[in-house]
């Protein structure tokens, strides 16, 4: 191993960050199922009536969001997956 | 206002677009030239299908009715795509690994090929898709009536009717047109996908530019929207949490379980990777359809009259502005939704219908009549076409039957929760690998029940299906079993009702009946396959590779057929295809033929597995593999048989050989025995010759010399016919021929009789005989006239060859296990060790023959009727004088007639002697 300062070399970077990156893509539904379920909780505390339109930009946003972070994760992820990076992780 | 000319007008020319497009694309695709299908985007593009009639038309009328609840439909499957990593990757490779056609056949295949679970599967999907279809031709006939009334809201029924049923015609023709061409063998119809996306494009371009319109021409902008929706306060709009998490859920398991986006979603993929780009593009789709619902939803409340239909609004607000072009894009853009889910839709079950319910049946009944198979893609087609034809024809039928309900959205989300039921096989199979066939049989059964029971029958109305009393006090007074209220459960939404009551009990049956099952071998090895599908070989390509596999697929040709044929093969195909002198092109019918080719030689399964591991990006399945080690095991078991015939053909080959040995010793020792006939018989005669001549030549001879020549010749004579006797008598003895008769005798006797007869030869000697009366009184049953022979022989011998001074003769007999022997011992010289084996045999005379006075057969003769009574005349040694031992059963054996072998006479001899 070369004398290099810096993170330590039992890492392999690039490898590790594509594996995360699967596991972001793996959770990312996960957290946009939360955050679309949020509404549910708010609709005591308003009045039914004017909620609908914060309602709605609410979840537009989050809709939103989910479609940028699914684009950027799979701009990332490996191309032509195959098995072993999913085993790696 | 739009004449309905016009309308007509641009319907047609669209329609003609549309086949102009599936046309094109065909013909690239066929010749492997459409390389911009592998663009990501028509994949996306087509995924749309999702959003059909119900997306452009209902989902205003939902909004307008229920507020932001419509956007469930959508945010469940943006939640799938873009969690995509957990199912529908692992969906998408397993479906091109596996090659599966429809999602009937996934279900199928990975519960061992089980053909009942696909027509479970069929018939359900059948039951929710039929109302669906029914769905999208009274969309297009309202889009119509809107148009042709006159005025924005109403429309005259007798026209919508036949509005819908030349839709419904013309679908059928595209579909039949372009989904049934052809067989592919990944069932992939480019034509078809290609012009659903164009249609997709159109969709969202007419809603996003009526959505334009209403925001920014009628209403004042993003913001005057919104404070229009705080204005005016609807309580019906609030979100109920039940429904709000429950059709999202909903939505999100029907992306995955609904049959046209299957279809769509797995069987046209065509390259994984398209996958990744489609887990933000479609969900970005979906979100630019949404955008505009609520706003048009908003102002059409507002503008339009009271009682006009909120499902039309995307037509009659620009309709209302006068704005006729927009509201022609708009009615474009609601027909494009509609027949686009109609076509995709109908591909989908047709290929279900054909391949699980039809076909099976066809085939049952052609194995009984006994015809063969025949040429099957000609009954699949057909089969399929009929279908088709069906489905839109039941589309139809259920549209008229029940045809002006008001809220369109309700028969969309009853058919989800039907094919939500796919959901506990689906992903219990492809995760689960102790997931068994009955398991999965059992679950659709109940859920299948459960759906039929709770939601679907009790939506054709109240009374219609299921009478008034059961819907109120349940079947046969059980309030527990009540349709729209099961154990107690009341108050619920009937909807999520039915989805959770379906469900729970579809998912329980699943794993109980998983648990309790064993699962068929094929079911393991699929099971196997399919939850560990990441694990076998990866590399799943496109159609990218053609000049590679062409190459490959060469070498193993010559490898098969040999070179020549291979290429010359080749070198037909390519020409065929217009590719002259260039490899040819890895088409579906060109590798068909070389497959075909390819059984000739190795067997069909053999081919195919050959062919699929070069060309096809599947693994080979578990039933080829067998196939082929049927295959292998017949070509073993063959050639075996051809081994053991070798073997058999060898050892014959030896016996005949062995056979052949012994006849040309037997045929030696006949030329020897006849030589020395010949010899035997030559020398009497000759002297019989001689004298006869002296008498005859010489004038006057003595008296006396006359007759001593006479005796002679007489003497001779006599000698000769004793000989031929012998000889004769010795034949039919070795032969077996020999008639022996046994009859009851004394031993003493015989003895009595053999000294007389004896007694002839050499009478000049004195014998003296010794013999032991009491000894030779022994009962016999047996030849006696032969026995008796034996011993005048014996006897006779021993007079002529005994050379003692004083000759004796003891005869000694005993009895001794059951045989008698009978010693006869004389005091002569005997007979030297060295000639002992040789005096039995044929003419040896140990003495000048001349003297002697017989043919040397004496002793074989004895030794021959000994055999045949059963018994042996040894020689023994050592006993001062020549000694001979007769021995023999009391009882003479029965006789085998026909039997030449001696051995065999001995045997039967041996065995009944005791």
């Amino acid at each position: 191993m070369s004398a290099r300062r810096g993170p330590s070399l039992y890492l392999a970077r690039q490898s590790y960050r594509r594996r995360r990156l699967i596991d972001a893509a793996r959770l990312l539904p996960f957290l946009g199922a939360v955050l679309l379920l949020l509404p549910l909780l708010w609709t005591p505390e308003d009045t039914p009536e004017s909620a609908t339109a914060r309602q709605a930009l609410y979840v537009f946003a989050v809709w939103l969001g989910l479609v940028v972070a699914a684009l950027l994760l799979a701009r990332r992820l490996p191309r032509g997956e195959d098995g072993r990076t999913d085993e790696a992780g | 206002m739009v004449p309905f000319n016009v309308l007509v007008l641009a319907c047609l020319a669209y329609v003609a677009f549309l086949f102009l497009v599936a046309f094109a694309v065909e013909r690239a695709a066929a010749q492997g030239r459409a390389r911009w299908l592998r663009a990501p985007l028509v994949y996306t593009l087509s995924l749309s299908v999702y959003c059909t009639a119900w997306t452009f038309y209902g989902a205003v009328g939902y909004a307008a009715r229920s507020g932001l609840e419509f956007a469930t439909i959508y945010l469940g499957p943006t939640l799938i795509f873009v969690g995509w990593w957990w199912i529908l990757r692992k969906l998408v490779r397993i479906g091109r690994a596996q090659r599966v056609t429809s999602i009937a056949d996934l279900i199928s295949a990975r519960y061992g090929k089980s053909n009942m679970l696909g027509v479970i599967v069929t018939i359900l999907a059948l039951c929710a898709t039929t109302p669906y279809i029914a769905l999208q031709l009274q969309s297009i006939a309202l889009s119509f009536g809107v148009f042709t009334a006159g005025t924005p809201a109403g429309w005259t029924v007798p026209d919508a009717d036949t509005t819908a049923l030349w839709v419904a015609v013309g679908l059928a023709l595209f579909t039949i047109l372009f989904g049934t061409r052809h067989l592919d063998a990944n069932e992939q119809h480019p034509g078809v996908v290609t012009a659903i996306a164009v249609e997709a494009v159109v969709k969202l371009v007419a809603l996003l530019a009526v959505g334009v319109f209403v925001v920014w021409a009628v209403a004042g902008g993003p913001g005057d929207i919104i404070a229009r929706i705080e204005a005016a306060p609807r309580p019906e709009w609030a979100i109920e949490p039940g429904r709000w998490a429950g059709l999202t859920f909903l939505a999100a398991v029907a992306i995955i379980c609904l049959p046209r986006m299957f279809q769509v979603t797995v069987v046209e993929n065509v390259d994984e990777r398209h996958l990744a780009t489609a887990s933000w593009a479609f969900p970005l789709y979906l979100f630019l359809m949404s955008l505009f619902v609520m706003p048009i939803a908003v102002v059409g409340l507002e503008v339009m009259p009271e009682g006009s239909n909120p499902d039309l609004f995307v037509l009659t607000l620009p309709l209302a502005f006068d704005q006729g072009a927009l509201a022609m894009l708009a009615f474009l853009g609601g027909f494009s939704a509609a027949t686009s889910m109609v076509i995709i839709a109908a591909i989908a079950l047709a290929t279900m219908l054909s391949n699980h319910i039809v076909m099976p049946l066809w085939l049952a009944l052609a194995r009984r009549r006994g015809g063969g198979s025949g040429d099957m893609r000609h009954v699949v087609l057909r089969a399929r076409r009929l279908s088709i034809i069906v489905m839109i024809v039941l589309g139809y039928i259920y549209y008229s039957f029940t045809g002006g309900t008001a809220a369109l959205a309700a028969i969309g989300l009853i058919a989800f929760v039907g094919v939500a039921q796919f959901l506990p096989a689906l992903i219990g199979g492809i995760f689960w690998r102790a997931a068994t066939r009955v398991g999965a049989a059992a679950g659709l059964g109940l859920g299948f029940a459960i759906w039929l029971y709770a939601l679907f029958l009790p939506s054709f109305g109240a009374g219609v299906m299921i009478p008034d009393a059961v819907m109120t006090q349940g079947p046969f007074g059980i309030g527990w079993l009540r349709p729209q209220a099961l154990f107690g459960v009341e108050g619920m939404d009937p909807l999520l009702h039915a989805l959770f009551w379906s469900l729970v009990f579809n998912t329980s049956a699943f794993l109980i009946g998983s648990l309790v099952s064993f699962p068929t071998p094929v079911e393991r090895v699929q099971g196997a396959q399919f939850v560990n599908v990441f694990d076998m070989s990866g590399g799943t390509q496109g159609w990218g590779r053609s000049v590679g596999e062409a190459e490959d697929l060469l070498v193993t040709a010559q490898r098969v057929l040999g070179a020549e044929a291979a290429q010359s093969f080749f070198q037909q195909a390519a020409a065929d295809q217009g590719k002259d002198g260039f490899l040819p092109d890895t088409t579906p019918d060109f590798i068909e033929r070389l497959e075909r080719r390819l059984a000739g030689s190795v067997g069909a399964a053999t081919a195919h597995a050959m062919v699929a591991q070069i060309v096809g990006s599947s693994v080979v399945t578990t039933e080829d593999l067998m196939a082929v080690a049927d295959e292998t095991a017949q070509i073993m078991e063959y050639s075996s048989q051809l081994e053991a015939k070798s073997e058999e053909l060898a050892r014959t080959a030896r016996q005949l050989r062995e056979v052949n040995h012994k006849l040309t010793e037997l045929s030696e020792q006949k030329d020897a025995f006849l030589s020395q006939i010949s010899h035997e018989l030559r020398t009497p005669m000759t002297s019989i010759r001689a004298f006869s001549e002296i008498l005859r030549d010489a004038g006057g001879l003595p008296a006396e010399d006359q007759h001593k020549y006479a005796t002679i010749i007489h003497d001779e004579t006599i000698r000769l016919t004793r000989l031929l006797d012998d000889l004769l008598d010795l034949s039919v003895l070795e032969s077996g021929r020999v008639r022996l008769q046994a009859e009851e005798d004394n031993l003493s006797r015989l003895i009595e009789r053999a000294l007389g007869a004896a007694n002839s030869t050499a009478p000049e000697r004195d014998f003296v005989i010794h013999r032991d009366p009491p000894e030779e009184d022994i009962a016999l049953h047996t030849d006696s006239g032969r026995l008796t022979q034996v011993f005048i022989n014996i006897i006779a011998n021993a007079r002529k060859y005994c050379d003692a001074a004083e000759p004796e003769l003891w005869i000694k007999p005993r009895v001794r296990d059951g045989r008698v022997e009978v010693d006869f011992v004389d005091n002569g010289t005997g007979i030297p060790q060295k000639q002992e084996s040789l005096i039995f045999e044929k003419f040896s005379r140990l003495t000048d023959q001349a003297r002697a006075g017989g043919a040397g057969l004496g002793l074989a003769i004895c030794r021959e009727i000994m055999l045949n009574l059963g018994g042996d005349i040894a020689y023994l040694p050592g006993q001062g004088g020549a000694a001979f031992r007769v021995s023999f059963p009391r009882e003479m054996p029965a006789q085998t007639p026909d039997s030449d072998d001696v051995e065999a006479q001995e045997a039967t001899g041996a065995v009944s002697a005791s």
